[in-house]
């Protein structure tokens, strides 16, 4: 199902090997993958000119979840699931408060175990290579798979230039023009033309929106194959929300993304396939618009038409 | 309908008195307030007195040559020079600097410890233990300690530097603490931020966490400092006393508050003014300090 030697990019990148998986990425009506219908027209086809293109981009990476338990102390958050995100699509998460949907999420990057008392079981394959494997290093999982917060949080000590290289100076992948690599990134997260004449300034300074599109553009510098989205749009506007979701569909020409979110809405208007969660476990997925339309799942019909949760 | 009101005046009466505040209230809140006010007037008579003494006497021994001249040593003659406190300035700046230089490193790494590695561990717990332990004890406690150690157990004798380990150990579980409080109020959300792109932890905290929390550990840092330099016990039998300028802070050095002391006990009125003029510029060079850290305190994104 998966070419060999995708793994192998996660340690050592061949730019050859990947240029068939970029042509395939670029031609959307290629569209082998089953599922990846638009239900919204609010969706803007990206401008080719500046997404994907970059030879130097790495093809983004599945992830799939085998028997994933999650927990803080003795008390079980995520209770043994089994889940695929499928490379250059768009996941949403949904499901009621407290059911584990940014724990299960913050597994995959290895961010939960940084709680004092927590730990994971199980194994988070970025195609083949479990990140819970002990011969992992986590720096290198976490450089693979960005992560973007529900709180915009750009760092406060630093410019809107320092925050975007942030993540190439403090991962140590210096060299290289920087300015341009900021550049890129600010441009892919659609914020270049808002800050290109204010790029010392600091990031704190921006708007609410601009700030979240800024913490993307940091995570984007790093050049991830994944990005895991918490809830990124509920401190945020209409509009700044709106203009994320198109982000998103824009950013999936090259990255595998992973939403949570509370909105189903917004779940219907960016996800290529939803998931429900209830409990801790995972009650169904599908693609976004037979979860919405003719659930499986009687809870997953119940939660999606508000009568709980 | 007028079972609320107590009189039977009618209800408009009723009502009124219902919602008047009775005298007996009245008197209470009065009495509430004047306890309190007398209190903070209380409070103030000695600071204010403290400050008035400081300027009258102080200033009128301050001039130019109180601050450009060593203390000559000829104090039993009232017409005699008895010359200024320039060593005394200059030992005490010397001391505390090096005093800061030793305590600040190791107490913004203890600090960062605690908060980043050690968290909730019962070790890190017993480290927080020992630091508060180490605020309550008295400052001669310090100073005996190193007399021992440092003066009696090398058979050697004083100097400014074993001055300044006294000093340190004062201002090491106030740096400690200070430190970790304004470290604490890095919101988690930056650390996890920075991890999340690939940080190794190290940088977060070089990188991230100790710039943010910057100013405000400056303020710690400045407050440590300044409850250093007024210290006279850690010093009188570790740094002693002297007359001269001294440079070299393994020899004897003089410092503010020693002098002070020595100079207070004198029979000589000059002296005994002398002290005063020492006293005042003591205080304002803490002040000094106290404004620099407001400042700096100002401009901190977290306090």
């Amino acid at each position: 199902m998966t070419p060999d030697g995708r793994t192998q990019e996660l340690i050592d990148m061949d730019p050859e090997s990947s240029s068939e998986l970029e042509r395939q990425r670029q031609d959307p009506s290629g569209g082998d993958t089953p599922g990846t219908h638009r239900i919204t027209g609010t969706a803007t086809v990206p401008p080719p000119a500046t997404i994907g293109t970059d030879p130097q981009a790495k093809p983004a990476l599945s992830v799939k979840l085998e028997q994933l338990r999650a927990f803080y102390g003795n008390s079980e958050q995520v209770k043994g699931i089994d889940l695929e995100f499928r490379a250059n699509e768009v996941t949403a998460i949904i499901g009621p408060s407290g059911c584990g949907k940014s724990t299960m999420v913050r597994c995959i990057n290895r961010m939960h175990e940084e709680i004092p008392g927590a730990r994971a079981e199980g194994r988070v394959l970025l195609e083949d290579f479990d990140v819970y494997d002990p011969s992992v290093d986590v720096v290198a999982v976490r450089r693979a798979v960005g992560m973007v917060f529900q709180k915009p949080n750009p760092f406060p000590t630093m410019s809107i230039f320092d925050n975007v290289a942030a993540g190439l100076r403090l991962s140590a992948k210096r060299g290289g023009d920087m300015r341009a690599k900021v550049e890129a990134a600010l441009r892919s997260a659609g914020l270049w033309d808002e800050v290109a004449d204010r790029l010392d300034s600091p990031g704190a300074g921006l708007s609410g929106g601009q700030q979240q599109r800024l913490c993307i553009a940091r995570s984007l510098a790093v050049d991830p194959e994944v990005i895991l989205m918490d809830e990124p749009c509920s401190a945020l506007d209409p509009i700044a929300t709106l203009k994320i979701e198109e982000l998103i569909d824009q950013l999936k020409q090259r990255v595998t993304i992973v939403i949570v979110t509370h909105n189903m809405q917004q779940a219907a208007r960016v996800a290529d396939r939803t998931a429900f969660m209830l409990g801790g476990e995972l009650v169904e997925i599908g693609p976004t618009q037979e979860i919405f339309t003719k659930p499986n799942d009687s809870r997953t019909e119940e939660y999606v038409t508000g009568k709980f949760g | 309908m007028s079972t609320h009101s107590a009189s039977a005046a009618g209800p408009e009466l009723g009502q009124l008195t219902r919602f008047a505040v009775s005298p007996a209230r009245r008197r209470k809140d009065r009495f509430a307030r004047g306890t309190i006010l007398a209190g903070t007037v209380i409070a103030l008579i000695p600071l204010v007195l403290i400050v008035y003494y400081l300027l009258r006497k102080g200033l009128g021994a301050w001039s130019t040559s109180f601050f450009t001249t060593d203390p000559t040593g000829n104090t039993f003659f009232g017409g005699s020079n008895i010359g200024g406190i320039k060593s005394a300035i200059l030992g005490t700046i010397e001391i505390v600097a090096l005093a800061s230089a030793i305590a600040v490193p190791v107490g913004i790494g203890v600090a960062v410890w605690l908060v980043e590695y050690g968290k909730n561990s019962w070790f890190a717990q017993a480290v927080r233990f020992f630091v508060d332990v180490l605020t309550g004890v008295p400052s001669i406690v310090f100073g005996l300690f190193v007399y021992i150690v440092l003066v009696v157990g090398t058979g050697s004798t004083y100097a400014g530097y074993k001055g300044s380990i006294a000093l340190s150990l004062l201002m090491l579980p106030v740096v400690i603490r200070s430190a970790e409080v304004i470290l604490l109020l890095v919101p988690g959300a930056l650390r996890e931020s920075a991890l999340a792109l690939g940080a190794p932890r190290w940088r977060v905290i070089f990188n991230i966490v100790l710039p943010t929390a910057l100013p405000g550990m400056i303020t710690g840092v400045l407050l440590a400092v300044a409850r250093a330099a007024g210290e006279t016990a850690p010093l009188l039998f570790t740094a002693a006393a002297t007359l001269k300028t001294n440079f070299n802070l393994g020899g004897f050095m003089n410092s503010l508050p020693v002098q002070i002391y020595k100079d207070v006990t004198s029979p000589t009125t000059a002296v005994v003014n002398r002290a005063w003029g020492a006293a005042l510029t003591l205080v304002v060079m803490i002040l000094l300090l106290n404004l620099i850290a407001r400042l700096i305190a100002r401009r901190s994104r977290l306090a």
